[in-house]
């Protein structure tokens, strides 16, 4: 899972200054109006320039993000997809009407013929069909590995950067522990005892090297939502440590969760393809792109076709999560606008 | 400084205790280490409780534990499943993934900081767009297809390489395996600095540096780059140690006889040594590369001070 | 003259539409003159300068109409690298954020010694020892000694006279300073415009100083120019603006300054928000704040009206330029 995260610098000073050179840095086509550039004037002016009048709703970070991600075509093409690869995870039989493990040995290696658009792979079997199922298990692993990794990783490094002190420091040194394990190992050395077929051990597997990275996301999000002037004020307000969690860090600090996690789901895919490759991910009878594209690696010279439809599926996945969570983090950073 | 190098040095040491003991457990949960000692067949009880005296595998785990990290750190790693000495393996396998690694970087320092600076100076133009679509298409084709397929296209269609490295394994074989091992890091590497740059370029220094009347290429080499990379460079250092792990996939499709093969094969003969002590010296370079980044980002970035 | 800016139009082109920054604004400064160019954010007189100094994001900025005179040659017409060589050695510009205006990972000895080894091609020595000098003459304490430091390790005011330094280097005969004091503590304000007033007489520059600062203007500037929406509303030479303003934005500002003999009065402030700039009113665009405003002012933008009373070398654009002057 190496999705770069650059440490961010202590840096003394350096903002923005908020002057009329704001309006350079609006440039990259960005959708701030000129007056609201200055960070002077945050209300709108009636006829504005979407006409938006007096009284229109409050806008939040989240609005605001929504707004942004409807008329975004990166955001609408990734949720198609992967609004269609849950349809087809639920109910593959709709477009896939024959049996993914009814296979037919003397078809082995055969390409594309009427009623087999993607051929056969190297047991014989139809390779749409197993393509189309393969979705569901994918889809399992990087759906519950996430949920799971999100779960985790935001309490346990919420509730750190939340309280801090020694139980920080604590989970700090036990987040850099599991980065200096390489994933790809430590799913080689713990998933090769499992003999169970079912994808839970896999799940488990990512979950327990996986969290640390939203871990460690949360607790500088929770340590920098922490700090702002209107948390500080609650505090001062006397609000409770359960309502300031819930109420006013919870809100402000998931969205880089959120982003990275998304991100994340598509690598646990492809990690599980690595997996199988490697001879300790899912096993047959499961249905699965890694299984099959493993398997499949075995022929690739004589029946590329059986490699590359599985394999393709499991690319247009990953990419489809990861354009998401970039549409997402782009939606939520209105630096970057 | 100095100061600041002891403090990391005395927080390196909990993180490594606690990576190879975690390892360690996993690699006992992973299966008998006495297995492979009597060669394919089932060692028989008596010569069983023998070996396991021997290694003291009779022991509750802690004390094992103990007892390998204090050979360890007098250089003995054990013995492999064939009788040889973990550290003869790591003498012959180290060699190679290093330089397997050293190609990789050099891709990620050379293509990936070259493609990001053209894009991220010329965003949203045509050539941006392109690079920025082939970054996600290699970030979301899993590397182990990007191996196999290369392998086949360069190695078997094509001719061009040898699909297989020899045992010896010197840098021109390992160019396309390198490029392979560097694949998603370069595409995060050319997206890093594209962002980068990007941000970078609105920054009120580079408009002091234009409005000096500096010619555009030193703006862009003097001003825009030298603080531009700061990010990049860290995340190439802190790489060193995730390719050195993750060679693992690219030396298995490639049969390159470095770390990967060394820990496969120990695996799947369930040779503790050899996993724990490979693992170990993974995880120092991991450390140990960890520790110079954040050293080297002091040089580059004055403003960090170390307390 | 020295500078003579005529009918410059400058545009920003966005995602979301066309904001028109700098709307026809035509000055000019001489010779060791001082000209404050006045108004709110957003008003056009950074991009101006921007303009003048070759050094707008383009794209999304784009000159649209104009001239820029530098001693007697339009800038606009000459190429980049020609553009290049009058940037810094003849024209230079100080900006308002002197932390994030100088390169953070450079040593200040390093910053100020590119102007030589750019433009004169001295040697690193040489120029080391220049910038020593620089930093001397700006008075930095142990310049020696403190030249390989970063922007970092200097006060806010230091900074800024490294700034200073930094566009004195070459001797231009054209400053531009955009808010060079507006980021300081007020303290620190004064010493640093001195400063900066004091060298341009020695070297008997011209200087355009932007800033929104009433306060500042009336020590060291000649002639004021105050801008609105893109355009220029008023200008005159600085006594006769601070005794009868001819145009009531200016009037607006000079009134919103707080002054120790009407303690315990409300403080006056301008109603109302400066205009979008993709929507600018029809007509003055001041109208929908004015308290003159009439009819007229809501259809026929103002021409620059020559203020025959009160002074000479004076304009406003405003309609009811006699009301405001008398009123």
């Amino acid at each position: 899972m190496p999705e770069p995260m650059p440490r961010e610098p202590h840096l003394s000073g350096g903002g923005r200054a908020p002057e009329d050179g704001a309006i350079a840095a609006t440039g990259m086509g960005g959708t701030m109006d000129l007056a609201t550039a200055e960070g002077e004037t945050l209300e709108k002016t009636p006829g504005g320039p979407d006409g938006t009048g007096p009284s229109e709703k409050p806008r939040s970070l989240w609005s605001d993000a929504w707004r942004d991600l409807r008329r975004n075509p990166v955001f609408i093409i990734s949720a198609l997809i992967i609004l269609f690869l849950l349809f087809i995870s639920l109910w593959p039989g709709v477009i896939a009407t024959q049996n993914p493990l009814k296979c037919d040995l003397a078809k082995a290696q055969e390409g594309s013929q009427p009623g087999h658009p993607f051929g056969f792979n190297g047991q014989g079997c139809d390779v749409y069909t197993r393509t189309v199922y393969g979705a569901r298990v994918s889809v399992t692993v990087g759906v519950c590995a996430t949920l799971g990794v999100a779960i985790l990783g935001s309490v346990l490094g919420g509730l750190a950067g939340f309280f801090g002190g020694a139980g920080d420091a604590v989970l700090s040194r036990i987040t850099d522990i599991f980065f200096a394990i390489p994933v790809v190992l430590g799913g080689l050395v713990l998933l090769s005892v499992v003999t169970s077929s079912t994808v839970w051990p896999v799940i488990g597997f990512m979950v327990l090297l996986g969290w640390p990275q939203i871990s460690r996301i949360a607790r500088g999000s929770v340590i920098t939502t922490k700090q702002n002037d209107y948390v500080q004020a609650a505090r001062a307000l006397g609000a409770s440590n359960s309502r300031m969690m819930l109420r006013h860090i919870t809100p402000n600090a998931i969205a880089p969760v959120i982003v990275v996690a998304t991100i994340a789901l598509g690598t646990y895919i492809s990690l599980e393809a690595t997996l199988s490759y490697l001879g300790v991910g899912l096993k047959p009878p499961t249905v699965s792109w890694g299984i099959d594209i493993s398997s499949a690696s075995q022929y690739i010279r004589t029946a590329p076709h059986a490699l590359l439809w599985p394999a393709g599926a499991l690319a247009v996945t990953v990419l489809a999560f990861i354009m998401l969570g970039d549409a997402v983090r782009d939606a939520l950073d209105p630096k970057l606008r | 400084m100095g100061r600041y190098v002891i403090r990391r040095l005395l927080q390196m040491i909990p993180v490594f205790f606690g990576a190879t003991l975690l390892i360690f457990l996993m690699v006992n949960v992973m299966g008998d280490p006495i297995a492979g000692l009597c060669g394919d067949r089932q060692c028989d009880p008596a010569t069983a409780t023998q070996l396991r005296k021997e290694f003291g595998l009779d022991k509750p785990l802690w004390q094992q534990y103990v007892t390998y990290m204090g050979n360890v750190f007098t250089g003995d790693f054990g013995t492999a499943f064939n009788g040889q000495e973990v550290t003869e393996l790591m003498a012959s396998a180290f060699p190679v993934t290093i330089r397997l690694t050293i190609v990789a970087i050099l891709f990620e320092i050379v293509i990936g900081i070259a493609l990001g600076v053209v894009t991220g100076l010329r965003r949203g133009r045509p050539v941006d767009t392109g690079v920025l679509l082939a970054t996600l298409v290699v970030i979301s084709v899993p590397t182990f297809v990007t191996g196999l397929l290369l392998q086949l296209l360069l190695g078997v269609e094509w001719g061009w390489i040898s699909p297989s490295v020899s045992p010896e394994a010197p840098f021109d074989e390992l160019i396309v395996p390198g490029l392979v091992l560097a694949s998603v890091s370069l595409a995060y590497v050319t997206r890093l600095t594209r962002t980068s740059i990007a941000e970078n370029r609105r920054a009120d220094y580079v408009r002091t540096a234009v409005a000096k009347g500096l010619p555009r290429h030193r703006v862009i080499t003097r001003h825009l780059l030298r603080n531009s990379l700061i990010p990049v460079v860290t995340f190439i250092g802190t790489d060193i140690g995730a390719l050195m792990g993750g060679a693992i996939v690219t030396e298995r499709i490639f049969n390159i006889h470095g770390v990967g093969f060394q820990l496969y094969q120990g695996i799947l003969r369930q040779n503790t040594q050899t996993v724990v002590g490979f693992v170990t010296v993974l995880v120092l370079v991991f450390l140990v590369a960890n520790l110079l980044v954040d050293l080297l980002y002091a040089v580059l970035d004055p403003r960090i001070r170390y307390a | 003259m020295l500078l003579e800016v005529r009918d410059l139009h400058v545009e920003f082109r966005t995602r979301d539409g066309v904001a028109k920054a700098v709307n026809g604004v035509s000055y000019s400064v001489d010779e060791g003159e001082t000209l404050a160019v006045l108004g709110e954010s957003g008003s056009g007189k950074s991009v101006t300068a921007q303009a003048i100094m070759g050094i707008l994001d383009t794209p999304p900025g784009k000159i649209t109409a104009g001239e820029i005179l530098f001693q007697g040659e339009d800038l606009l017409k000459f190429k980049e690298e020609e553009r290049r060589k009058v940037r810094g050695a003849q024209m230079a510009m100080i900006f308002q954020d002197a932390l994030s205006s100088l390169n953070p990972v450079l040593s200040v000895g390093a910053q100020l010694g590119e102007m030589f080894t750019v433009h004169q091609g001295m040697s690193r020595k040489a120029a080391k020892a220049k910038a020593i000098e620089l930093m001397e003459r700006v008075r930095i304490p142990a310049a020696a000694a403190r030249v390989g430091d970063y922007p970092h390790q200097f006060s806010g005011g230091m900074r800024q006279r490294i700034m200073i330094a930094m566009a004195l280097a070459l001797e231009p005969d054209l400053i531009i300073a955009d808010e060079p004091t507006t980021a300081l503590d007020v303290t620190v304000q004064a010493q640093v415009m001195d400063l900066l007033a004091e060298l341009q007489r020695e070297l008997n520059m011209g200087l355009i100083l932007i800033t929104h600062d009433l306060g500042v203007v009336a020590d060291v500037a000649d002639r004021i120019a105050v801008m609105y929406a893109g355009r220029i509303v008023e200008s005159a030479p600085v006594h006769d603006i601070y005794k009868a303003p001819a145009h009531p934005y200016t009037k607006g500002l000079l009134e919103s300054i707080p002054r120790l003999d009407q303690k315990g009065k409300e403080l006056y402030a301008i109603k109302g928000l400066p205009p979008n700039l993709m929507h600018i009113p029809p007509g003055c665009a001041f109208n929908p704040r004015c308290p003159l405003a009439q009819d007229v002012c809501r259809t026929d933008v103002p021409p620059l009206y020559e203020v025959t009373e009160a002074g000479t070398d004076r304009v406003s654009a405003c309609h009811f330029w006699r009301e405001c002057l008398h009123g």
